[in-house]
């Protein structure tokens, strides 16, 4: 196939995914709001782990009842079920999108900034249909939809850049190693904003939305995976400057940032063993940090002009 | 951190404190977890400026532009060292600090370590169903088998009268404690690379040559314990230079790749080799890089005077004006020129085309078409000799500029020259021949000792704080008797519960293996 159809065809995977997103989030935003609600303290969940009968994914056993129970829509569940097929229905076309595009310009599909939040939302996708698979987080489904639907929305209309070759300096393997791991730790990382922005949004009471402490749980599991992913990216960055631009570090904007994002995630791993700082006050530092790597996604390439202006996006110069 | 160190943080601080209880208060407090937190925060906090304002380091035309914009402004900001965060004296003091911090922290926490590891793991609890994880196996499971098959799952094994007790995971806190003393060893490798390393800057013309020495920089940063006879001594020429673009489509004009041809003396004596030089793949001798950065045109003039004699002829590496089509503005200068010294203002046109409105740009970076706009001549005084440091991209300073007498100015002269072509000045007063193209290359070439040991200590750490985040400390106990084995579970390390049941649940059925009837 051409490489303009190709490309094409690209541009129709992302479009299909955003639709596909969109009914998930709707079906799960069902299932959440009819369901059962939960209580704000962990409840006392039973594990039947002794019991060890059949995958780890039935593992958690079902809430234990609560004295005040908002009982569950009898369809909520077959809503929740019929969502996560459309999520990975989703999944499956951003994964196309991500192919087709990286066919139709023959090299590492991410090259600007258009083609990196595209693969970020599938990053978070995937680490959030990952985790389903081990554990049951449908909770987090229509919030995690919602989130990928407005990347892939926004990386549309804002930063959409038609697919063509990159400038030299960007046409060495260190695309595949400091990018992609980039990628990955930015899609769990997400994930974990996700999850800290509910936790703050939910009281400590009874309420539809996932309980304070299955939130911090996801979130901090999601860190834990993807700070050494992080800290692996930026060496790599670092590496490719050595090799690019004649130094490992040189404080660019966008070193800059991914140092402070760095710093402020490992703020937040000292922040949950220390006294008083667990918690909320944790999980806003967790979203301090998440704000940090925003910004640096998304602020450095467009406000701030550095080495690493390979953003591509109209008018960012 | 476990809980002991908690409490001893939580402790009350005692009520009286002499010198020395005042010291060690002081010590307690700088490497209490809380001070490491804030201090996280406040190095986050630091670096923020650093990417907003402009920093010498990185970018000085944008300091001296800063300083043109906002004189007073601009003093402040010097004054409070904004223009150099990352080597600012309060920003070393927030690392310093957090570093100490760090060392307080990890020296401590080393004992306690070496000692743990030494001690064997605790005897099993009374009641193993009040732990976490619980789980009762029938069958004829003994303590010594349990213990068999734990110390295959690399179990620490302790048995006792009809109980077995096991650990594991104590890399865990090895990787943890490993982590931080990497961290310390990234920031001496990156000391000692700013101690004994240098950087430099250096633009070169196709058939010029380059060699390591201190003088044929444009510009040299050198760390504080480099002399300049320790430089690498190479050389090298650049024999030729090839750009290549995109010819079609919406990202015409864009470069595709780049290459410079050089032919390197590693030492004086050594025989000459070729290399292309290319982005991403530096020319490595002995430790010392160089770089492609950079590059753009130096077209060829000729410049005959008023008496017949050629007072200039070369290649004048142009500015880059305008990126995407390498519009590049020239400036040569004939001091020599006689009755009167001669100054040219031109604009390099790589593919030269003429507009609607009978003026000339660049529509493509490559040399299709070169041509040269002549935007303005000058005579007189060039102050070329006044002692003061000129810069080749700049006829002259404003106040020598208003003295000069225009000879052409750009309005007269629409044609722009092409490569042969040569323009007569009025009054007999010389001419501008336009002889050629060659193009320019622009490198860094540095020398850093610390990269090595960094690339080592942050591998480390990446290994490191990988294996303290994914493994978990864990303990299970059996308890035998009477033909049932009961089985209990806990990890140390919070919130990784949920994975430790899965871990557990397997732990049961290998102790129970061999046995249908397990679960
Ligand atoms: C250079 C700055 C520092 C960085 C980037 C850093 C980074 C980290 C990271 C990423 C972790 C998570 C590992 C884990 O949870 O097991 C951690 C844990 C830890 N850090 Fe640091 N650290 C720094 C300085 C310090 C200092 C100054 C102290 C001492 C006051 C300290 C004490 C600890 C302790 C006790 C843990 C273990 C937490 C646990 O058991 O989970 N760190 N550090």
């Amino acid at each position: 196939m051409p490489a303009e159809q190709l490309a094409g065809l690209s541009d129709l995977f992302v479009v299909g995914a955003v639709l596909l997103y969109v009914f998930a989030m709707v079906a799960f935003a069902l299932e959440l709001a009819y369901g059962q609600a939960r209580a704000g303290a962990a409840p006392a969940r039973r594990r039947l782990v002794a019991a060890g009968a059949g995958g780890p994914g039935e593992e958690i056993a079902e809430d234990a009842p609560e004295p005040k129970v908002v009982q569950a829509a009898p369809w909520a569940a077959k809503a929740g079920v019929a969502a996560l097929g459309m999520a990975w229905f989703g999944w499956a076309a951003n994964l196309g999108a991500i192919i087709t595009r990286g066919l139709a310009v023959e090299r590492w599909p991410w090259g600007n900034m258009y083609e990196f939040v595209v693969a970020i939302c599938f990053a978070v996708v995937t680490a959030f249909l990952v985790t389903q698979v081990r554990q049951n987080v449908r909770f987090l489904g229509a919030f995690v939809m919602l989130t990928a639907a407005l990347g892939l929305g926004f990386a549309v209309k804002v930063l959409y850049t038609a697919a063509g070759p990159v400038v030299p300096a960007l046409n060495s393997y260190w695309v595949a190693i400091h990018v992609t791991a980039a990628i990955v730790a930015s899609g769990l990382f997400t994930l974990a904003g996700v999850s800290g922005v509910l936790y703050l949004v939910r009281g400590d009471g009874l309420s539809r939305l996932p309980s304070r402490a299955d939130l911090e749980r996801v979130a901090h599991r999601a860190i834990v995976l993807s700070f050494p992913i992080w800290t692996f990216a930026v060496i790599a960055g670092a590496l490719w400057a050595d090799r690019a631009w004649g130094r490992y570090w040189g404080w660019d904007p966008k070193e800059v940032w991914s140092f402070i994002t760095w710093v402020a995630y490992a703020a937040y791993l000292h922040a949950r063993v220390t006294a008083g700082w667990r918690g909320r006050a944790a999980t806003i530092v967790q979203l301090v940090a998440f704000a940090c790597l925003l910004f640096n996604l998304v602020g450095v390439n467009i406000f701030i002009s550095g080495l690493h202006s390979y953003a591509d996006v109209a008018g960012a110069r | 951190m476990t809980v002991e160190e908690l409490e001893k943080e939580q402790a009350p601080k005692q009520a009286r404190l002499g010198l020395v209880g005042w010291l060690r208060w002081v010590w307690r407090t700088l490497t209490s977890m809380k001070t490491a937190l804030i201090l996280l925060f406040l190095l986050a906090l630091a670096s923020v400026p650093g990417s907003l304002v402009p920093q010498r380091g990185v970018e000085p035309d944008k300091v001296a532009r800063f300083y043109q914009q906002y004189p007073t402004l601009a003093e402040w900001y010097d004054r409070v060292q904004l223009f150099e965060v990352f080597t600012s004296v309060w920003f070393a003091a927030i690392y310093l600090l957090l570093f100490t911090s760090l060392v307080g922290c990890i020296i401590p926490r080393t004992l306690t370590y070496a000692r743990e590891l030494r001690r064997r793991p605790p005897a099993a609890p009374r009641n193993l169903s009040k732990l976490p994880h619980h789980a009762e196996i029938d069958g004829d499971l003994t303590a010594e088998e349990a213990a068999r098959r734990l110390r295959r799952l690399r179990f620490r094994v302790e048995t006792g009268d009809g109980w077995v007790s096991a650990e594991k995971g104590y890399l865990r806190e090895t990787g943890n404690l490993l982590f931080h003393v990497a961290l310390l060893g990234v920031l001496v490798a990156v000391a000692v690379g700013s101690l004994y390393g240098y950087r430099g800057n250096v633009l070169v013309v196709e058939g010029d040559g380059f060699a390591n020495t201190v003088a044929a920089y444009d510009r040299f940063i050198p760390g504080n314990q480099v002399s300049a006879e320790s430089l690498e001594p190479f050389s090298f020429e650049l024999r030729d230079f090839k750009a290549t673009y995109q010819v079609q489509g919406d990202k015409r004009g864009q470069e595709l790749d780049y290459s410079a041809y050089l032919k390197v003396n590693d030492s004086p004596g050594a025989p000459a080799r070729d290399y292309e030089l290319k982005v991403n793949e530096p020319l490595e001798i002995n430790g010392t890089q160089t770089y492609l950065i950079g590059h753009g045109y130096a077209p060829v003039f000729k410049v005959t005077d008023g008496k017949g004699q050629v007072a200039f002829e070369g290649p004048v590496p142009c500015l880059i004006e305008l990126k995407p089509t390498l519009t590049s503005g020239c400036v040569v200068k004939a001091p020599d020129a006689q009755p009167t010294q001669l100054g040219f203002l031109l604009r390099f046109l790589p593919t030269s085309v003429p507009l609607t409105d009978g003026s000339y740009a660049s529509a493509f970076p490559g040399a299709v078409n070169p041509e040269v706009q002549v935007l303005g001549v000058f005579g007189g005084d060039l102050g070329v000799r006044s002692g003061e440091p000129q810069s080749v991209y700049e006829l002259a300073k404003p106040e020598v500029m208003r003295k000069l007498k225009p000879l052409v100015m750009g309005t007269k002269v629409p044609k722009p020259l092409a490569v042969g072509q040569k323009l007569d000045l009025p009054d007999g007063t010389g001419k501008l021949e336009f002889t050629g193209v060659k193009e320019w290359i622009t490198l860094q070439i540095a020398y850093d000792p610390g990269r090595f040991p960094a690339l080592l200590a942050s591998g480390t750490a990446v290994v490191a704080i990988a294996l303290s985040l994914m493994i978990r400390r864990r303990r299970v106990f059996v308890r035998v008797k009477d033909g049932r084995a009961e089985v209990g579970g806990l990890t140390r390390t919070e919130g990784s519960a949920a994975g430790f049941a899965e871990e557990f649940a397997d732990i049961v059925k290998v102790l129970s293996a061999g046995d249908k009837d397990a679960r």
